[in-house]
């Protein structure tokens, strides 16, 4: 756990109490708190962020344990899978859209909300947990990254995203997730 | 639980996008056809490149048909193989968006058509394409395509007898393709502008990639 040692915690600000972002419909507006996207081969195209007070790790750490926790937790949910008859080791490769995934999970203070394409690109969505399915609103996202970024010529495939285009439709969009 | 939305048929999908005249699709790409036989003068290195932009665009155009078909499982070959042929009609309007925007890379001379796809024209050619030929193992299949309109207007002039005039498509489906970690060979075996009653393409699954942890322990 060395990366939750109590040095990188004395870092973080005093006003950085870990509340709960505002209720669905109330206050600050927005329920989506930041996002991720990855691809295939585990780099981060896009972290955006809307509400988080609390950052305690360098942002490549960050990515990259969240990069981590997502393959881990993929093939954990597909190994533990009781109508699977497949027999593969727990860890074992798995190819895009075999076996199954997960959708969301929740804590008392958020809830993360994610999505895979066949094409391996992963979208990540931490929002408010009193938020509904968001696999809709993460597919609109992806269809927004479509649009936006892999039609863009001038966007290079596997770097991280630099449209702004893209980034104003996702902060409009993120502001009406309830 | 189940898919919030099924996969959409070709013909729903082909539906949902916009589209204009096929004519200026393949008049397109015949003018990017003729600049390459005039830059490259080896009708093998046009081939080559035909199919690099091709597959170019197939790593592009596969989240974009994702996005909109609603395909989440491509586990299975067989499966995919029908996906493909099924779509395959909505596919080409796409190809001509990209087509452009590769050919804008390649060579300066395209700078109008780029300007004009950034104005979001999509362009629509209707084909159906059918899956036959399977092989024993289920690892090849055939695209049998009875129409195509990459070809109006066009006919092989004996300096070019060697040209895959279609090789766009067949570097579109192998790029598309190992996108979903499929790895494949691509190959024209029949081919109307030579005589032939049909276009077939036959597709080869060579390998199938698992998603492999990307970090080492020590970075």
């Amino acid at each position: 756990m060395q990366f939750f040692g109590g040095s990188s915690l004395t870092s973080v600000a005093p006003d950085s109490s870990p509340a709960p972002a505002a209720p669905p419909g109330t206050g600050t507006g927005s329920n989506a708190q930041v996002i991720y996207v990855f691809n295939r081969n585990g780099v981060c195209l896009l972290y955006r962020e809307w509400h988080r007070p609390l950052r305690t790790l360098a942002r490549n750490q960050d990515q990259k344990l969240m990069f981590g926790l997502l393959f881990s937790l993929r093939s954990f949910t597909a190994k533990i899978d009781p109508t699977s008859t497949e027999h593969a080791n727990l860890g074992a490769p798995l190819l895009p859209g075999q076996g199954c995934s997960f959708h969301s999970f929740k804590t008392n203070t958020y809830k993360l909300n994610y999505m895979e394409s066949p094409s391996g690109i992963k979208l990540i969505l931490l929002t408010h947990p009193r938020t509904g399915d968001q696999r809709d609103a993460l597919k609109h996202i992806y269809s927004l990254y479509v649009e936006y970024v892999v039609k863009n010529p001038l966007y290079a495939p596997g770097s991280p995203i630099k449209c702004d285009l893209f980034n104003k439709h996702l902060d409009q969009y993120v502001k009406t997730l309830i | 639980m189940p898919p919030l939305t099924t996969p959409k048929s070709g013909d729903a999908l082909f539906a949902s996008v916009e589209r204009v005249n096929a004519e200026l699709f393949t008049l397109t790409y015949g003018a990017i056809v003729r600049q390459l036989l005039t830059d490259l003068e080896e009708v093998e290195e046009v081939n080559k490149q035909l199919d690099q932009m091709g597959y170019n665009i197939g790593t592009r155009l596969v989240d974009e048909f994702l996005a909109k078909s609603n395909v989440s499982n491509c586990a299975d070959f067989k499966e995919t193989a029908d996906t493909i042929a099924k779509t395959l009609s909505y596919v080409c309007p796409v190809i001509a968006f990209f087509t452009a925007t590769v050919a804008m890379h390649h060579s300066g001379t395209f700078h109008a058509l780029s300007s004009a796809n950034s104005l979001g024209f999509k362009m629509f050619l209707g084909v159906t394409a059918t899956v036959t030929n399977w092989d024993a193992e289920g690892t090849t299949c055939s695209f049998v395509l009875e129409d195509n309109p990459l070809v109006d207007f066009v006919e092989l002039p004996d300096t070019c007898q060697g040209l895959q005039y279609c090789n766009v498509l067949s570097g579109v489906i192998r790029g598309a393709l190992e996108m979903v970690s499929m790895k494949t060979e691509v190959t024209w075996v029949r081919d109307m502008l030579r005589g032939d009653d049909a276009y077939e393409m036959r597709v080869k699954l060579t390998k199938q990639v698992p998603e492999e942890y990307p970090y080492k322990d020590d970075d």
